[in-house]
Parts: structure tokens; sequence; C-alpha cells
């Protein structure tokens, strides 16, 4: 597709570079001429100076045969301009970043005027993808599938387990018929590989499995993974992804408690979550940490405006508490460090906003395309993905139970989801039209779900 | 400096000139002239060369500028020296030497020549001299970025070494999709030129020589007097495909997008156009005054053909200029100067650098009268980034001290001010032919071989923008 995207910034540049990664025609329109180079040296794109919002500027950048425009500079106002004057110039399915909660707010009635297909609210994306973390234990990703009936969850398995030297055969006997190991990375920092029944798992290894979130909690203690409550969580930074996680979690009974040190966005804080205990303070404070009881928590989050200062208070945190640490680190770009520090579960606002993109992006094409991919997830760096996909009537895949089916080697179709249920599927199941199915396959090698045969 | 990848990309160009040497080897091998063998040799050691070097895939493949300059310089180098081949072995000229200028020259789409009897060439020659214009003209990394399939957004890089002017921009997002188009335009125009001219009664091996020789606005013709025994009809096919290679393809693009308001409104093409007019203009008006041609109508055919020959950087003749009066041989030299538009298969400063140093003449005048006023420097309605500008002053800076240092250089043969002047003016700017001893209607052949390796240089320098040829000499650029 052509994919026109207004704001070279953080998110433009990620968005960009994952587009022309799925093969897409990317140009990027930004203010900057340092963002422009930076982009024009790094990616295989068009970039061009000028405002998105300006028409000619738009048809320049060919917004003409443009499928999909994405605004996402850092100007709330701007993007929702843009968005509307290349749906009302050009006709343009577009997709806008909207960060202000007002604004955002009132965009379920004004999406339609807008002409908008889509707004994003990184924040408050964020925000959910860190609820989801909390309230998945343990766990150090989750992703979910099938309208959230069945998760992904990647952990590491911890010394002494039950998991140690068992074959994936024992696994499914002894512990969960309805738990499926997805993947498994070996903790030697070898490839990532899709597991058969032969497999056997280590301690240190981390490993993806797919399973139905109720029975989530009884597998990881019996695993050996300690489970922890998550009461009290206490935030470190009250920007507007602390402000949206304090309110889920509140509505979810959890006790927050906000450390920041900007006295007027405390006296905010403090009206919009009444319930909340708003610390004015900076929390790099160790004392203040103490006097906060950082020891008791349940959970940590990390959420400054600063990389450096969420890593150290994670680590520290992970020092002086047994509470579960959870980090954003939005800028810095050495994840093979961050990834070895204990820091908890990381977060990219970054990622989060160009992976919830993509979906919508790899969705409008597969009705482009007439394939079916429902959604997408990267795992395990960009190596693996996992795929959901629709099963239309015709599909060939519906013709024999899975065992009899010539499926491509190296895949693995890891859940069956029929009218509401999940399945975790054996070699005697078969797909039905209807169903959506979630497969895992080494990256980019699936187009459809016509991909999956041999 | 990540030497594997510049080895790998250095390879690729080494196949491709192979791959290009094919049709001449095809050629004689068919018609038998006598020199298959030179090219058959000289072609499977091209493509060994070629693929030993590549054949190891570098195990690295971060590629900065450094590595871009160098692949691109060094890639030139070495298609110069397989390209020489066929030439030496088969005797045609004097020395490898000799060899080594003719070919650089047609790389370089300079189009001077050692040659002083083209006709006694045997024809696959002919048509390998004019093919290396073409495949010089638009570049034969553009090339490679079109047909190698891996071709990613780093090696932007090659492009921006590789193409003439002062920024570089893609026409598409995709870089490949943009070599694609610009060699898509670039053969298209080609084609049409050969047919026009088969259709003025030339045979098809003459039709073909010019008309790439036309195309990489190079200049090697098949006749000792170049185009100048030609009918009218040729000359002024010739002068129309001058003309239309020295415009930024840019401008192709725009019309093939059916944006022909864009293509119109480029500042460049206007320029380009006016300036060209003018000079017509000037030289018919000087012809006639003068008398030699007689009637208008021929003065203007002659005046029209070495304008769009010298400013295009072509490098044919329908006159031997050397013998007009003065006034118009200075509008010609200055053309020298000018050259063609930039993204353009033309050489020269470029229309688009003389723009910028007009406008900023005019703006530090300006600046002068009324101290405080704020005033950018604009084409095509944007600013200009101070930084474009001043890599465009540095190239100029460059542009003088190489100018200098050459006509330094090669005044130690002492060769007369005239010939010295232009003989680094002519290949410097790619024209070909300069004045006095190097005249249209005179060859390079009589040069000492110091001299001819400077020019040597001056050419490639010239055709490749002059900074990746100077990096060479930096030491930084060999540092790990």
């Amino acid at each position: 597709m052509n994919i026109l995207i207004v704001g070279a910034g953080g998110v433009g540049f990620t968005l960009a570079e994952r587009l022309t990664a799925d093969g897409h025609q990317v140009t990027l329109v930004d203010t900057d001429q340092r963002r422009i180079d930076h982009c024009l040296d790094r990616l295989d794109v068009q970039a061009l100076l000028g405002n998105g919002v300006s028409h000619k500027m738009l048809e320049e950048a060919g917004a003409r045969t443009a499928d999909l425009v994405l605004a996402v500079t850092s100007e709330d106002e701007l993007n929702m301009l843009c968005c509307l004057v290349a749906k009302r110039g050009f006709g343009c399915r577009t997709i806008a970043r909207v960060r202000n909660p007002l604004y955002f707010a009132e965009l379920a009635t004004i999406k339609d005027d807008l002409g908008l297909s889509l707004a994003i609210n990184p924040e408050l994306a964020t925000a959910n993808e860190i609820f989801d973390l909390i309230r998945i234990p343990a766990a150090v990703t989750a992703e979910s599938f099938a309208k959230g009936r069945v998760n992904l969850i990647q952990l590491r398995i911890p010394d002494g387990s039950l998991l140690d030297g068992m074959s994936l055969i024992d696994f499914s006997e002894k512990l969960s018929r309805s738990t499926l190991v997805c993947i498994v990375e070996p903790r030697d920092r070898g490839e990532p590989f899709i597991p058969n029944g032969a497999t056997v798992l280590h301690s240190g290894d981390s490993i993806h499995i797919m399973t139905p979130p109720e029975e989530l909690n009884v597998l990881l203690r019996r695993i050996g993974c300690p489970v922890r409550h998550t009461g009290k969580v206490m935030i470190a930074g009250g920007g507007r992804i602390g402000f949206y996680l304090a309110d889920r979690l509140q509505k979810n009974r959890s006790k927050v408690k906000i450390i920041e040190k900007d006295p007027k966005l405390c006296a905010e804080l403090s009206e919009q979550l009444p319930n909340a205990e708003i610390i004015c303070g900076d929390a790099i404070d160790r004392r203040l940490l103490s006097e906060e009881g950082l020891c008791s928590e349940d959970v940590f989050v990390s959420l400054t405006d600063m990389d450096e200062e969420n890593i150290l208070l994670s680590l520290y945190a992970n020092k002086v508490s047994r509470a579960r640490e959870i980090t954003m680190v939005s800028t810095l770009g050495f994840t093979e460090l961050t990834e070895e520090l204990p820091l908890g579960s990381i977060v990219n606002p970054k990622e989060i906003t160009a992976n919830y993109i993509l979906s919508y992006v790899r969705e409008l094409n597969n009705t482009c395309n007439g394939t079916n991919i429902e959604s997408l997830y990267y795992l395990c760096d960009r190596r693996i993905e996992a795929l959901e996909f629709y099963i239309k009537a015709e599909s060939e895949l519906t013709a024999a139970p899975l065992s009899r089916l010539e499926l491509r080697k190296g895949i693995l179709i890891c859940c069956i989801y029929r009218d509401g249920k999940v399945i975790i599927p054996s070699g005697s199941d078969r797909i039905c039209p209807g169903d959506s199915i979630v497969v895992v396959s080494p990256a980019s090698s699936l187009r459809s779900a016509r991909d999956l045969l041999r | 400096m990540n030497y594997s990848i510049v080895r790998y990309f250095v390879g690729w160009v080494l196949l491709a000139v192979g791959a290009f040497m094919l049709i001449p080897t095809a050629l004689a091998l068919i018609s038998g002239d006598g020199v298959g063998t030179a090219f058959a040799l000289s072609a499977s050691l091209a493509l060994a060369a070629g693929f030993v070097s590549c054949c190891v895939k570098p195990h690295d493949r971060s590629m900065y500028s450094k590595e871009g300059f160098a692949a691109v310089s060094l890639g030139w180098i070495a298609m110069s020296l397989v390209g020489a081949l066929p030439l030496w072995i088969s005797g045609f000229t004097p020395s490898f030497t000799d060899a080594l200028f003719e070919v650089i020259s047609g790389f370089t789409t300079t189009g001077a020549s050692i040659l002083t009897d083209v006709e006694a060439l045997p024809p696959s020659l002919l048509l390998w001299r004019s093919l290396t214009h073409w495949i010089g003209g638009m570049g034969v990394l553009m090339f490679l970025l079109a047909i190698l399939p891996a071709a990613g957004g780093d090696n932007l890089m090659l492009m921006k070494a590789e193409s003439p002017g002062p920024s570089v921009g893609k026409l598409v997002p995709r870089l490949r999709k943009t070599a694609v188009y610009l060699y898509g335009i670039y053969l298209v125009l080609t084609v049409l030129e050969i047919i026009l001219l088969l259709l003025g009664n030339m045979s098809l091996l003459d039709a073909l020589c010019i008309g790439l020789a036309t195309a990489g606005t190079g200049g090697f013709g098949v006749q000792s007097d170049s185009l100048a025994s030609s009918s009218t009809y040729i000359q002024v096919v010739v002068t129309a495909f001058m003309f239309i290679f020295g415009v930024n393809f840019n401008f192709y693009f725009y019309l093939i997008i059916r944006r022909a308001k864009a293509a119109f409104g480029m500042e460049e093409v206007r320029w380009y156009l006016v300036i060209f007019a003018a000079a017509v203009l000037l030289v018919t008006g000087c012809l006639y005054a003068d008398g030699v041609y007689g009637s208008v109508l021929l003065c203007l055919k002659y005046a029209a053909f070495q304008c769009a020959s010298v400013m295009t950087t072509t490098g044919f003749a329908s006159a031997d200029f050397n013998l007009w009066p003065m006034f118009s041989k200075a509008v010609l030299l200055l053309l020298m100067f000018v050259g063609g538009c930039a993204g353009s298969t033309a050489g020269g400063v470029k229309v688009s650098r003389i723009i910028m140093y007009v406008k900023s003449f005019g703006r530090e005048l300006s600046q002068m009268l009324h101290p405080r006023r704020v005033k950018l420097v604009t084409m095509d309605g944007k600013a200009i980034e101070p930084a474009v500008m001043n890599t465009a002053f540095s190239f100029l800076v460059a542009y003088c001290l190489l100018f200098g240092l050459s006509l330094l250089a090669v005044a130690i043969d002492g060769r007369g001010f005239t010939t010295s002047f232009t003989a680094v003016l002519a290949c410097l700017n790619n024209v070909g032919p300069g004045l006095g001893e190097v005249g249209p209607m005179g060859s390079f052949a009589m040069l000492s071989p110091f001299t001819k390796y400077v020019l040597m240089f001056d050419m490639l320098a010239g055709r490749l923008e002059l900074f990746p040829m100077l990096l060479l000499f930096a030491p930084g650029t060999w540092k790990r």
C-alpha cells in the first residue's frame, strides 16, 4: 500500500521502519529538515519537508494515490486537521494520534465528522498494556487473542521448577491439557524455535505459552513462578500514562500511590483521582521512596519522562523490595542491555503505538488483498510472529482434521476460537468455516491462511 | 571503513560492466571484425574478477556515507580499468594509458578522444565506446540499484555519491523503484532517438552509436569530423535530444505522473531553457554578423547544435567552432562551465548550483543595502537549507582549486594557453572538445602521458561531482 505518514518523530520513524519492512511504500512529511535527513539516511522511504496540513503539501507527497494517511505529530490539533484535509481532499483513510484526554474523550462523537478511521492515544494504549501486565502476574509480556479469551504469555522458567527437564508430552499430560507451549527461546540465547512433543524444557529458558486467563494463576503456581498480589501499586511519574493507569487500577480496586514532582500536576491528579494517594516529590529520592513504603508495595511502575531515571528506579526497587517492576523505556535504543537487567517488564510506548497502528494496517491490507489476518504480534525481537486468521468457508484448511493436513513446516496452530469457546487443538481437531485460529511462525513467512499449507 | 562491503559493490560493478561488454562481444563475433577475442577475453576477465569479489557476501552489511563514496569512486576506477582492456588488447590504441583515457572519457561521458582516425575502428569497438557513454551517463551503481533485489535504504549513499546535482531526491519512496524509473525514462528516450535517427537514413550501427552517445551526453562520434557531414535532419534530431538529456529527469517523471504544472514549474528547467535560448541567440547573431554561414537559419542551426552540445557537455560538433569568431567562442566557453541540469546525464557545475550562486549573490547585494533584511534563498518556492548552500559553495571552491592545480600540471606539457586551459575545462566539465589543439576536430593524442593521467582524474572527479574522488585522498576515508 502507499502510506503517508505526517510527523517523522519517534512514532513516525518506528512506523515507517515497520511498514517498509512489511513491503509498503512509505512517504514521510515533517517540518524539520534534520528529521527528514535522518529518515532518508536510515530507511528506504521518501521524506519531504513541509506541513502536512497543507493540501498542496499532501498532494505533493502523493495523497492522491495514498491508501492511508497517518498523522502522528506531537500536536493533536494538527493531527486531526491533517486527517480532515486528507479525508475531504483526497478521500484517504486516516489515523490520528490524539493524546489530550479531553479531545480523546470527545472523539467518539466527532470521529466520523473528522473522517478518522482510527484514533490512537499512545498514553492510553500504554496504560492499558501496563494494566494487562499487572493483571497477569509474573508474565514478562502478554498478548491477547480471540477477543481477549486467550493470552500468549512469555515467561522465564524459574530455577528448580517442575518444568526443568520436562518434555512437552509430559507437560500436557501432567500439568494442563488446555495450555500449549508455542515458542521456546533457549537460555543460552540461541534462536527461538517452535517446539514439538519431544522438546525438553530447562530452567532459564524463556517460553511463550497459550492459556485461558482463568487457568493461568493455578498453572503459574504449579510451575513455580511467584504469583503475587497486586493490591498495592506505586507509580513513579504522574504524567498521562500514570493517570490513565491509576484510573484503571482504581476501578479494579487496587490501592494506588503516585509520586510526581510537579506540584501543579499533583493538584490536578488529586482532583481527578480523589482516592489515590498523590505524593509531591522527586521519585529519585531514596528517602522519599522508603518513607512512602516502597518495601511493602506489590507493584512498582516507573513512568517518568527520563528513561535513565526509570531504569535506575526499577533497579533500586528490585534491590530493596519484593515488588514487581514495570519499566517504561521509550527512546533508549539499547534493548540488548536493558533486557539483561532486572527491570521486570519493559514497555515502550512507541512500540505499542506502532503495533496498534500496524495491526490496523494489516487488517486494511487484508481487506484490500482478500487475505484474512485479524491480528499480528511480533515476538522474540521480531524473529517470530503470532497471527490470528479468520477462516472463510472455502478455505482448504477445513478439508480434514489437523493431523491429516499438509501443514507447512515450522509453524504451530496454537488455538482455535469457535463460537466464543477456545480449543487448544490436538491432531484430531478440525478447523471449521467461521473459526479464528492463532498461529505462530517464523517472522514474515505467512501472508494469508493459505500459506499455512505446504 | 567497512572494506568488505566496498569490495562487494565493486564486484557487482565489474559484473555489470562485464555483462554490458557481452553486447559488443556478440557483435564482434557475429560480424567477424577481428576484435572478438579481445572482447571475449576482457569480458570474461571482468566477469571473473567481479564474481570473485562478490561471491562472498560481506558479513557486516553496514554502509555509511564513507563506504558509499568509496564504493562509487573505486567502482568507477575499477570499471574504467576493465573497460579499457578491449581497446588495449585489440591494439587500436598505442598504449594502455591511451586506452584508459579513451574509456574514462567514455564512462564519464566526456567524449574527449585520443583517436585521430575514428573510421578505422571496427564496429564493435565503436559500439563499446558509445555504450560506455550510456552506462556512465546514468551511472552504473544506479543501474545496480535498479536490478539488485536487496537494495535497501542504506544504499541511498550510493545514489547520493553518483548522481549529479547539489541535492539528491528520490522520485518515489522506494530507492529501487526510483532507479527503475530513471533507467526506464533513460532507455525510452534513447530508443526514441535511435528510431528517429534510423528514419533519417542512418545505418543501424551509426544510429546506435550516436543515440547511445547522445543519451549519456557523451560525444564520441563515428566519424573524425563528428557530425559535421551529417544531414540537416540528423543534426536537428541530435540537437533536440542533446537538449532533452540535459534536462533534469524529474521533469519527465512529473510528466509521466501527469503533473505537467509541476514539471514546467521547475525553476531549474526554466533557467536552463532561458540560458540556452540566450546563448543560441547571441551565437546566431555573432555568426550572422560575421557572415560565416550566410543565411540566418543556417547560422541558427549551427549555433543551436553547438550550444546544445557544449551546454549539455555532450561534445558533438557540426562545425569546427575553433574557427568561429571570438565572441561565439567565449559564449560557448561560459556554457561549458554552466553545464546541464542536476539529475540529468550532463556534466558541468549544473544549472541548479548556478541558480543558487546567482540568488545568494543577489541576497548579499540586497543585504548590503538593507543590513537588517531577512531573505532566504529559495528554489521552487522552498527555502534552500543552509547545509545545501554550504556544500554548493564548497563545491565551487573545490572546483576552482582542482581547476587551478590541474591547469598547473597540464601546463608542464607546454601546449599554449588556449589548449591547456580548455583541455582542463573540457575534461573537468565532461564536455569533450575544447579549443585550440584539443578543438572539436583535434584530439588529445599528442598530450604527454602525465597530462593524460591528470585529465583522467579530472574527468572522473567531474563526473562524480568532485567529492568522491577527492575523498580518496583523505586519510580518514581509509581508517577502519
